[in-house]
């Protein structure tokens, strides 16, 4: 018999990219803000993040398994998911609480919806939700970085604004490097910029939903959120909470967000106005995730609306 | 000075370095010669030789009275041997003129120029000459030239663009061709613009060929045609720079609207090997019966530019070139783009073949499909701006009405979006199946 040939339809040959190439390199991407979270708040933060991520990965193998797919743990994904959600937890949450967090983010908002590519809700996010729905209180508890004296538990600087607990606010400084409270992965601005540096070079996310979602909260921070208007502290507020690892880490995330270019604006730029909603009327101090997750259920509809001109007709 | 470019098209890895200083040399006579009867767009011809018959080098053997046409001439002189079905690189299968070679070289009388004075042609001559010659586009799409150079009355056209792009990786036959026969190219290229009575041209040509420019612009500087103006623009280097829709929209800035052609907007564009071969029909009388291809690839023992005769199989052509070096994983006809993979080696060369590519089983290695993640990167790639991500999955649940309202019929096939797939979806395959189905259900 002759040797066998390969007969495909074109093209016949590949750029080398990878779904794994690309899940992992967003994983190497977040290493430096997990490496302060540890610093900064101890190994507690360590094993949070241990606990999340062999959850994910238990969980993802036994669905697949299940499902009858194959499981395909190397692709990263139900990694990166893991860890994300310990990103987005505080340092002091007990472990089961971020394991049942795992569980609920692989199974019900990933797996639920039909694997990877098919969901429609970031999982991490989903499952931060669901936890702060569930253990409320061990979800606001923040402690402050190591070497701080004062207090144990603290609050954030977003909590402590709102509340006006008094607390001194933190220098820009603090904000830049991260010298402050606040859940693990969000606190170290210069590590995150430095990941989403790496991430913008390898042109795997684009500027357009961080920086629109970024900017907007800027403004809105500065005409509404001082004493007078025009008047806010934007800096403050853009370095404060989660919006930095929101806004290139999680709203950036391709399956729940806007293919197109202007979607990606308008996504970005919603966010950034529901963020700003939820600080300044909600109950909440942060508004970050929420924000995400209910333009996560609009992208559908952004997408439609934001269709691409047909080449030809102008 | 910028290079002019499009919106979309990806930067791949050309690997022209195989073939890209080697000289188009000729390849010896194979033992038979097949010539399918369908080599361009249109109807098929009607053989006018049978069995048994001698032929001579140049003459026309098969014809048709339609109208999207073009006459097939004998590359060799030799005996009809059968007129049957045999396999076609592109089709598939046609039915075919085997003609076994004598070896009696008559070539020499189409190598010497015979009418020196153009200037008395006048543009319904040499359109005849190019009908007669049997002359299609040579960059792919073969459609008979001298339909292309008889547009509709209504239409105005301005602009004649010379496509010397060539942006398949791999390809490297028209950069030889214009770093070697550039006069032939250049003379080629006003006959083109005289029989459309055009007075400005462009020749077009990526960045990357940049003896292939300075070969063009000192043969345009001895010629210095006087009454027309052509001249070079600079491409940058992209993929599917060399797609006609593309080329006009990076020199001119205009869009060929969907459905429509290029003469819609005022253009005409032509390769540069029909370009030559219209020059050799006009100036040499030489009908269209062999062009240069690239033969290359990581599973070719001595990548080259070749001369080669319609009719010769790729067989031979391979084993003139050293023969297959290890295993053989993937034959294909054109571009590792655009190209047709073949299920055998003894398909002919025919017009619209630009290069033989041979993969090794390490390159053809087919990677496993995984989930669409959403990551974009198909519509970014999409030089038609199409969602590729969305035609294929309305594709693969044979939602062809979803299909069209998201424009599938646009796809011109260039194959960007599956080349950077992360998840190695064959979109441009699932696309494709789609715009066959919807031209079905018309």
């Amino acid at each position: 018999m002759p040797d066998m040939i390969y007969v495909t339809s074109s093209p016949h040959i590949h750029s080398g990219k990878s779904v794994k190439k690309i899940m992992w390199s967003v994983f190497a991407a977040l290493i430096p803000a997990g490496l302060w979270g540890i610093y900064a708040y101890g190994l507690r933060a360590l094993y949070l993040i241990i606990a999340s991520i062999l959850t994910c990965i238990i969980t993802e193998a036994l669905i697949l398994k299940l499902r009858k797919k194959p499981v395909a743990i190397s692709d990263g994904s139900a990694v990166l998911t893991g860890l994300l959600l310990a990103y987005n937890v505080p340092p002091d949450l007990p472990v089961w609480t971020i394991c049942i967090g795992a569980v609920f983010a692989i199974a019900i908002v990933k797996q639920a919806f039909g694997g990877l590519g098919r969901n429609i809700f970031n999982p991490a996010l989903a499952a931060r939700a669901f936890l702060m729905a569930s253990w409320p209180t061990y979800m606001v508890t923040f402690q402050n970085p190591r070497w701080n004296t004062d207090a144990l538990t603290s609050a954030t600087p977003l909590t402590n604004i709102k509340h006006d607990f008094g607390f001194a606010n933190p220098t820009y400084l603090d904000l830049f490097i991260g010298n402050r409270g606040g859940c693990i992965g969000e606190a170290c601005t210069v590590a995150l910029i430095a990941g989403a540096l790496f991430l913008l070079y390898k042109r795997y996310i684009s500027l357009r939903i961080p920086v629109s979602f970024i900017l907007t909260v800027a403004f809105l921070s500065w005409a509404f959120l001082g004493k007078d208007m025009f008047q806010g502290d934007s800096l403050f507020y853009i370095m404060s909470g989660g919006l930095m690892l929101g806004a290139f880490f999680m709203a950036t995330d391709y399956v729940t967000s806007p293919i197109t270019k202007r979607g990606k604006i308008v996504f970005g730029i919603m966010c950034g106005v529901l963020t700003f909603v939820i600080r300044k009327w909600s109950g909440y101090p942060e508004g970050v995730c929420y924000s995400i997750l209910i333009m996560n259920a609009a992208t559908p509809m952004i997408e439609r609306f934001t269709k691409p001109g047909r080449f030809g007709k102008g | 000075m910028l290079s002019k470019t499009f919106k979309g098209g990806v930067h791949l890895k050309y690997y022209k370095e195989l073939t890209e200083n080697k000289p188009i040399r000729r390849v010896s006579l194979p033992q038979e010669i097949i010539i399918p009867l369908l080599q361009h767009a249109g109807a098929a011809c009607v053989p006018i030789v049978k069995p048994g018959d001698l032929v001579e080098t140049g003459m026309l053997i098969a014809e048709s009275e339609k109208l999207i046409s073009a006459p097939i001439h004998s590359p060799v002189s030799g005996k009809i041997k059968a007129i049957k079905k045999t396999c076609h690189p592109i089709i598939g299968a046609c039915n075919s003129v085997v003609i076994i070679p004598d070896g009696k070289n008559e070539a020499e009388k189409f190598l010497k120029p015979i009418c020196q004075d153009t200037d008395g042609l006048n543009s319904s001559e040499i359109i005849a000459i190019v009908h007669r010659c049997g002359i299609v586009g040579l960059g792919g799409a073969a459609f008979p030239t001298h339909i292309k150079l008889s547009p509709p009355k209504d239409k105005h056209i301005d602009t004649f663009i010379l496509n010397g792009a060539e942006c398949e990786p791999f390809l490297t036959c028209d950069d030889r061709m214009m770093q070697e026969r550039p006069e032939g190219i250049i003379k080629g290229a006003l006959l083109i613009m005289k029989a459309v009575k055009i007075t400005s041209g462009i020749i077009a040509i990526e960045d990357n060929k940049p003896r292939a420019i300075s070969a063009m612009q000192s043969a345009l500087d001895m010629i210095h045609p006087s009454g027309q103006a052509i001249r070079i623009v600079t491409l940058r280097t992209k993929y599917p720079q060399g797609g006609e829709k593309q080329l006009i929209k990076a020199i001119l800035g205009r869009e060929v609207p969907p459905l429509k052609l290029p003469f819609d907007v005022g253009c005409i564009v032509e390769n540069v090997q029909t370009a030559y071969a219209i020059y050799e029909a006009v100036y040499c009388n030489k009908p269209l019966y062999e062009r240069a291809i690239t033969v290359t690839g990581d599973a070719i023992e001595e990548p080259a530019n070749l001369l080669v005769k319609i009719g010769t199989p790729v067989s031979h052509i391979v084993k003139n070139c050293g023969g297959i070096k290890g295993k053989l994983g993937k034959l294909i006809i054109g571009g590792p783009m655009m190209g047709i993979a073949q299920y055998a080696t003894d398909v002919p060369v025919v017009k619209a073949v630009s290069g033989i590519l041979a993969l090794s089983k390490e390159s053809a290695r087919i990677d496993t499909q995984e989930y669409c993640i959403r990551c974009g990167k198909c519509k970014e790639s999409c030089p038609v701006n199409l969602i590729p991500t969305d035609i294929a999955k309305a594709a693969e649940c044979s939602h062809f009405d979803i299909a069209t309202t998201l424009n599938a019929t646009d796809c011109i096939e260039c194959g960007c979006c599956s080349y950077v797939c992360p998840s190695h979806i064959p979109l441009v395959q699932l696309i494709k199946h789609a715009k066959r189905s919807i031209a079905c259900q018309i």
